[in-house]
């Protein structure tokens, strides 16, 4: 990087630290969801959308996507920049996660020129919100077993089924959409195909799932002879598993291209020796029972190891003996990892951790027990840690199916 | 997802930095090791009195790693004990006998408390070959090495020791040997020759990791001159330093023996076959077989950030404690779950499985196992 782009990434740096500075609301008088997955009423979904429009016009989001899809034609350095000043500031997630990690970088790498134009920028403006069609009610973790039926009919493909686990189905206006297209294909991952479906048209429909918390943020999507332009489909008929396993190593952090910001808010371990500080235990405060201490180390140590993970992972002579390892485990360590810390900040709470959400009673409004709960859609979402495992399992250590 | 989700942790407890220098270090020590330290004459070795192989060690000593870290005015290479690391590593991972570690902790003794004299005499003897190591730990089984209960008296122009030192590695084998000892109620060391010990002082210690060689030394009437004295004022802080430094290297010689350890548990387990399938298929061996991979790749994370760090103020103590303690918990791991998972065969003396776990507890008990380091941290964290 020569000193002129230094002192331009520099210069774009501070700007983006005064930008979020001042128009982070700490306060917007509700709870904001902590991450994509949480979205569970209009006013936080407004809220959020009219966030991630205001953070791209400002050029803060997708600043490394090209500028003809309505990209910024920047280096991913600024967007980095961007999204670190994002953090320091406690910016609000961005809601359009399908879009922006997803369907933008597969776009971006295999798309055709016309529906780069075509959906780019909408997912940057959050104009368009994306939704991904890939696990069924009764196909979950065999995602390649997946039953929702494409009929080629003319210029258009009818679909009949189900998809489930639909994050933000009832406001997306396109989803990626993993479907059969051929039933007697030789093997059952042969017989997929891939779309990119609209979502408000005829024979769609959305039903709200309540989630463990009690709140929604997901649907079931019904397809009853929706028909979709031909021209919907990704790819050839037949490729829709190496796509959809290919949008996964986007998810999974093995590949680059996400638009910048982040879906899930960020966990700073440190946050939790702030509550072990605040909350007692027999009269004094946690941080000084032993055992509770102890535990807080070994939180300490791990949040240090994903960090420390992330920067080794590229250094190309300390991972050379397999160098899929670290990007293939990064969600399975990070998910579990924000489960068992929030599930322990819980536990902390003592006798308050009777109370839930919306108590007076209740520490930080029950965020703690709530952030715990919330927890397991990252643990089973995007293949569950037993799957993670077995990827691990077979894909790194090579250990048999 | 892991960007997406942002730092787990927002401060600076050491970062991962490899130096050139490391990263020869490293590809050199992965082949030699591999080549001079098959597993078969490992287990020669374990019946060895000396324990290791004379000509392997003096093939280490011409590759120049006994004065990596020893600067270039005494004969070193004037690196530091981060390139030491990759070294320490990868002989951990080849299972590799010497008295390379007791010899790199001697040299750092004398560095961090050494006199000028001692320096110019020791510094370009133990980068050239001869063996040296460290008596700091004594029989109450504490980490702490500034509590010390051997003795030192001056004697007109002697210095007469008293006490009983335990687990001084290689001393038998070494030509000098640093003693730890209260003098005047402080702690000062005492460079004792190897030919001034009376017989009988050393007692062949029975430890759990047969590659190692240990022993009792018992400094009853053993006397030295004056001159074998450190610098005294330089003890407390070279104690110190050589708990850090002396965790950092089994740090690295433990990380380096867990990627053997689940190298050795994936082979097993995509070989047997039980109820006609490879038994590498069953989740209940796949799952923890990852696990414990998981915490190996973490630990060697932090074993790397700690050896770029650990010279920086107050970060490297944190980054070297928490190398030691996820090294100690993942060798600890992988190797109970490898004698669990070779089944029948994994109860057996013939199983490599044993020598990996010998190795972990060998490892936790020497410069402090993974909870002692949790409770220093807790201190330097909170």
């Amino acid at each position: 990087m020569t000193t002129v782009d230094q002192k331009e990434l520099d210069e774009f740096a501070a700007g983006a630290d005064a930008w979020f500075r001042e128009n982070v609301n700490p306060d917007p008088g509700f709870m904001t969801p902590l991450t994509f997955m949480e979205v569970g009423t209009d006013q936080q979904f407004d809220y959020l959308r009219d966030w991630q429009r205001k953070v791209y016009e400002a050029g803060y989001l997708g600043a490394a996507w090209p500028k003809e899809y309505g990209g910024g034609g920047l280096g991913d350095k600024f967007q980095r920049a961007a999204t670190a000043a994002m953090r320091r500031h406690n910016a609000p997630i961005m809601l359009n996660a399908i879009g922006l990690n997803w369907t933008g970088p597969l776009l971006l790498d295999i798309g055709s020129e016309e529906n780069k134009k075509k959906y780019l920028k909408g997912i940057l403006s959050a104009e368009d919100i994306w939704c991904q069609g890939f696990s069924e009610p009764e196909n979950g973790s065999d995602l390649g077993n997946a039953q929702l039926k494409a009929v080629r009919d003319g210029d258009e493909y009818v679909l009949n089924g189900s998809k489930i686990w639909t994050t933000l189905g009832s406001y997306a206006k396109y989803m990626i959409l993993l479907a059969r297209t051929n039933p007697d294909a030789p093997n059952k991952y042969a017989g997929l195909s891939f779309f990119l479906a609209p979502m408000k048209i005829p024979g769609v429909e959305t039903t709200p799932i309540r989630k463990l918390t009690g709140e929604y943020g997901f649907t079931q999507t019904f397809f009853t002879d929706a028909r979709i332009p031909a021209s919907d489909l990704m790819g050839a008929e037949g490729e829709g598993w190496m796509i959809a396993m290919r949008t996964l190593e986007y998810e999974r952090g093995a590949r680059g291209g996400q638009a910048g910001g982040y879906v899930l808010t960020p966990f700073d371990a440190f946050e939790v020796v702030e509550l072990a500080r605040r909350v007692k235990r027999d009269g004094a405060p946690v941080l000084d029972d032993p055992v509770m201490r102890d535990k807080l180390v070994e939180l300490m140590i791990e949040a240090q190891s994903l960090k420390l993970c992330q920067e080794r992972g590229k250094v190309a002579p300390l991972v050379q003996d397999n160098p899929m390892a670290l990007p293939l485990s990064g969600k399975l360590m990070m998910t579990e990892f924000v489960r068992r810390a929030s599930e322990f900040a819980m536990t902390m709470l003592g006798s308050r951790a009777a109370y839930y959400v919306d108590d007076p009673e209740a520490v930080d409004n029950g965020l703690w027990s709530r952030s715990y709960l919330n927890a397991f859609s990252a643990t089973i979402g995007g293949g569950t840690s037993q799957i993670q495992r077995n990827i691990i399992g077979e894909h790194v250590l090579g250990l048999p199916k | 997802m892991t960007e997406t989700f942002g730092a787990a942790i927002d401060r600076d407890f050491g970062r991962v930095g490899l130096s050139e220098e490391q990263a020869d270090l490293l590809e050199v020590a992965t082949n030699f090791c591999r080549e001079k330290s098959s597993i078969e004459s490992v287990r020669e070795l374990l019946m060895d009195d000396r324990g290791y192989d004379a000509g392997v060690w003096r093939e280490i000593v011409e590759l120049g790693w006994l004065a990596i870290a020893v600067p270039e005015d005494y004969g070193g290479v004037g690196l530091s004990i981060a390139e030491v690391v990759p070294v320490m590593e990868q002989m951990g991972t080849a299972m590799m006998a010497s008295p390379f570690l007791s010899t790199t902790l001697a040299a750092q003794a004398v560095l961090a408390a050494g006199t000028d004299a001692q320096k110019e005499k020791l510094l370009p003897k133990l980068t050239a070959g001869a063996v040296a190591t460290l008596a700091l730990m004594e029989g109450d089984g504490h980490w702490d090495l500034s509590k010390i209960s051997a003795r030192a008296t001056i004697e007109g122009d002697k210095v007469s020791l008293s006490g009983v030192k335990h687990l001084v590695c290689d001393a038998e084998a070494a030509d000098y040997i640093i003693v730890s000892v209260l003098m005047d109620e402080a702690p000062a060391l005492v460079l004792v020759e190897k030919e001034a010990l009376p017989s009988g002082a050393l007692r062949r210690e029975t430890v759990i990791d047969e590659t190692k060689r240990s022993f009792t030394l018992t400094l009853n009437g053993v006397s030295v001159e004056k001159s074998a004295l450190f610098e005294t004022g330089r003890v407390k802080a070279a104690l110190d330093h050589l708990h850090l430094v002396g965790s950092l290297l089994s740090a690295a010689e433990t990380c380096g023996g867990a990627k053997a350890v689940i190298d050795y548990t994936v082979d097993y387990l995509q070989t047997r076959k039980q109820f006609g399938k490879t038994i590498g298929s069953y989740q209940a061996l796949k799952h923890p077989t990852v696990d414990a991979y998981l915490q190996y790749e973490q630990a060697r994370s932090h074993l790397y950030a700690a050896a770029h760090s650990f010279g920086d103020q107050g970060t490297g103590e944190i980054a070297t404690r928490m190398a030691k303690a996820t090294a100690d918990t993942a060798l600890t791991y992988a190797s109970d779950r490898s004698i669990q998972f070779h089944g029948g065969f994994g109860f057996t003396y013939d199983c490599d499985a044993q020598l990996y776990r010998r190795r972990a507890a060998w490892h936790a008990a020497l410069y402090g196992d993974a909870a002692y380091h949790r409770k220093r941290l807790a201190d330097l964290l909170f």
